[in-house]
């Protein structure tokens, strides 16, 4: 057994995981390749698979159909997905802008409150992201908590309107998606030698010479790597914007969502999804070429 | 005439534990000053001190007549090199090492021609374009110390400079810093808890112990004329014998160390008193026969080393007295043979010296 494990040991943990991925990601990404390039029926499934093995052996007649539909309505398409960047962009910069000052604060401080702060920070995917939306509607709820204490207060007369408004979208999206930002720029603002910060100060930086110098290049791979774990879910998002936003804030996982369920366009449905992760694709190839003038 | 550097007086506490504990020292300019101690003794925290990164609880710093209580680390006239180098992993030597004069704002081709002329200084011409982490421990050594120099500081700290090299290269390192500080006659300070380092590298070595500072002097003097125990011990090797004064016999004191001991010593001395006798392992004499010198008594020899240029041996007297003896290779010894397990051992009575307490 000990042979068999150092023999076979190192290929298992890479291959045992890689396989897994292949047939549990991989696969449903090619089948939704697939939908997206077969005809609608009304059947089950509700469609015509473009590539089959079936009796009479191997075939694979796909259709451009759906894409061409896309492309024929693509103003219907263009809002949401405008929307969808715009919200996700958005959501990205304000974490940033909050987790930075607290990963660096984190970063910074003694080890024993450091493990604190972190499992504190983690806290909130304890409970459902749909309670917590919820507990966030009774927060801004016109006859929410903060409502109630305005007005008890005398600060107010009339509730101030919070909910469906970008205020309510993007404190749901903070909520959310925070932690993913702060981990990665935590990690990489930990690793960050004390003495290298003294010594820009002592060859005469500056505060802010000395983060615009040492601290944001040095953190450059945990403020890109947090951007993504951001960005990418929050594309696809549209459970927040429908809880938290107004009816005209029409996302591109909502148009998806509708498509599936209630049109049962599997097709054209899986067709918006490919489009949806070629963008999400690009700015990450973005990224990576960066990283690569970077280093060269 | 005012010190170029005034340390007055210098404490620093952190919570309850005194670190530093009222130092004063002055230096000339361009002097090559060790702050020599064990770790923890104090030195790196004092070293801060100076560099602006802690604040004195108590005491003055002057450095060239102005007083640095309430000047940052990037508006002193000092640098400093860190053991661990600190180098800026994103930036390519050339970058690291004009990172200081682009802070001073300097025109553009005058940061260029000092940085070519640093990089020639240390070696290292045409590999500004490398990044640290393609460079060796040695080079990036000589990196950092360009760096420091690169702001033409008054004060150049350095805190243990060489620790992180191997024994060949830092020897070699070692003179090529002493060549560059007095090519440029800027006033260095090392921290450092090798002996043998603030020895080859100093005009003085200041010891510490325990946060004070306990002797200040040259090479020579800390080694030859230790004022404590602490320093005899700390800097080269020593045996230690308890003695109790007999009385004064001519130039020498007569003493009483398991066997009779003629000692050089102050006239202070009195008879009767407890002191420390101490004496260096290469001021000793070993031999097969009685030589019929003074100071001679029989020995045991209950271990010896191999060193190349020398053997120490680990020798026994009377009534288990130990000392450390050490032979250079350099003539054909009278105790040579290793199979030796007696002999004799004479030393001068200049060559001992007496610490009190």
């Amino acid at each position: 057994m000990h042979s068999f494990l150092q023999k076979f040991g190192r290929l298992l943990v890479i291959w045992l995981p890689l396989g897994w991925l292949g047939i549990f990601f991989m696969l449903p990404l090619v089948e939704m390749v697939n939908v997206s390039l077969s005809e609608a029926r009304r059947a089950v499934p509700p469609y015509n698979p473009a590539f089959q093995i079936g009796k009479d052996g191997i075939s694979f007649q796909p259709v451009v159909d759906n894409y061409l539909l896309i492309y024929e309505y693509w103003e219907d398409y263009l809002w949401p997905a405008v929307n969808s960047v715009r919200l996700a962009f958005f959501s990205t910069l304000y974490c940033l802008l909050f987790a930075y000052p607290m990963a660096w604060w984190i970063a910074r401080s003694n080890k024993s409150l450091q493990h604190i702060l972190l499992v504190l920070i983690l806290m909130p995917f304890w409970t459902s992201s749909l309670l917590r939306m919820y507990a966030l509607i009774g927060l801004l709820n016109p006859n929410g908590v903060i409502n109630d204490f305005l007005i008890w207060a005398g600060i107010t007369v009339t509730p101030i309107q919070m909910m469906q408004t970008d205020f309510s979208i993007y404190s749901g999206m903070i909520l959310t998606y925070l932690p993913l930002m702060i981990l990665p720029l935590y990690a990489s603002l930990v690793r960050l030698d004390n003495s290298v910060l003294e010594a820009a100060a002592d060859l005469g930086a500056k505060n802010w010479d000395i983060f615009r110098t040492i601290i944001l290049p040095l953190s450059m791979p945990g403020v890109i790597a947090g951007c993504l774990l951001v960005f990418i879910p929050a594309v696809g998002e549209f459970v927040i914007p429908a809880l938290l936003g107004g009816p005209e804030q029409l996302m591109l996982g909502k148009v998806i969502w509708t498509e599936f369920f209630r049109n049962r366009d599997w097709p054209v449905a899986a067709a918006i999804a490919i489009i949806l992760i070629a963008i999400i694709i690009l700015p990450i190839v973005y990224a990576r070429y960066q990283d690569k003038e970077s280093i060269s | 005439m005012t010190p170029f550097i005034r340390i007055q007086n210098i404490s620093k506490k952190f919570g309850k534990l005194l670190a530093v504990d009222d130092v004063s020292f002055n230096l000339e300019r361009g002097e090559l000053f060790s702050l020599l101690g064990p770790s923890g003794c104090g030195k790196t925290t004092l070293l801060r001190m100076l560099a602006g990164f802690e604040k004195p609880s108590e005491g003055y710093i002057e450095i060239d007549g102005q007083d640095m209580a309430n000047v940052d680390p990037a508006d002193r006239p000092v640098n400093i090199m860190f053991q661990s180098y600190a180098l800026f992993p994103h930036m390519s030597v050339s970058n690291n090492i004009a990172y200081g004069l682009k802070r001073a704002s300097l025109p553009s081709d005058e940061i260029k021609a000092r940085v070519e002329e640093l990089l020639r200084l240390v070696h290292l011409s045409g590999m500004g374009a490398r990044k640290p982490s393609t460079l060796s421990g040695g080079q990036r050594q000589r990196v950092a110390l360009a760096r420091a120099l690169a702001r033409r500081p008054k004060l150049l700290l350095l805190d243990e400079p060489l620790a992180a090299l191997d024994k060949k290269l830092r020897s070699e390192t070692q003179f090529e810093l002493v060549n560059i500080q007095e090519q440029l006659g800027t006033t260095f300070i090392v921290v450092t808890h090798d002996q043998e380092e603030a020895m080859t590298l100093s005009t003085r070595i200041g010891v510490m112990d325990d946060g004070k500072l306990v002797q200040t002097a040259t090479p020579n003097e800390i080694y030859e004329r230790p004022e404590t125990r602490f320093v005899a011990d700390f800097v080269g090797d020593i045996s230690f014998l308890e003695a109790t004064v007999i009385q004064r016999a001519g130039k020498y004191w007569l003493m009483e160390a398991a066997t009779l001991i003629h000692a050089t010593g102050s006239s202070t001395l009195t008879s009767g008193m407890k002191v420390s006798l101490a004496i260096r392992p290469e001021k000793i004499t070993l031999t097969s026969q009685p030589t019929g010198q003074l100071n001679e008594f029989p020995v045991e020899i209950e271990d010896w080393a191999f060193y190349g240029a020398g053997t120490q041996y680990k020798v026994i007297g009377p009534d288990g007295i130990k000392l450390k003896v050490y032979q250079s290779h350099n003539q054909p010894s009278q105790a040579n043979s290793r199979q030796l397990e007696t002999g004799f051992v004479h030393f001068s009575p200049d060559a001992t010296l007496i610490l009190e307490g």
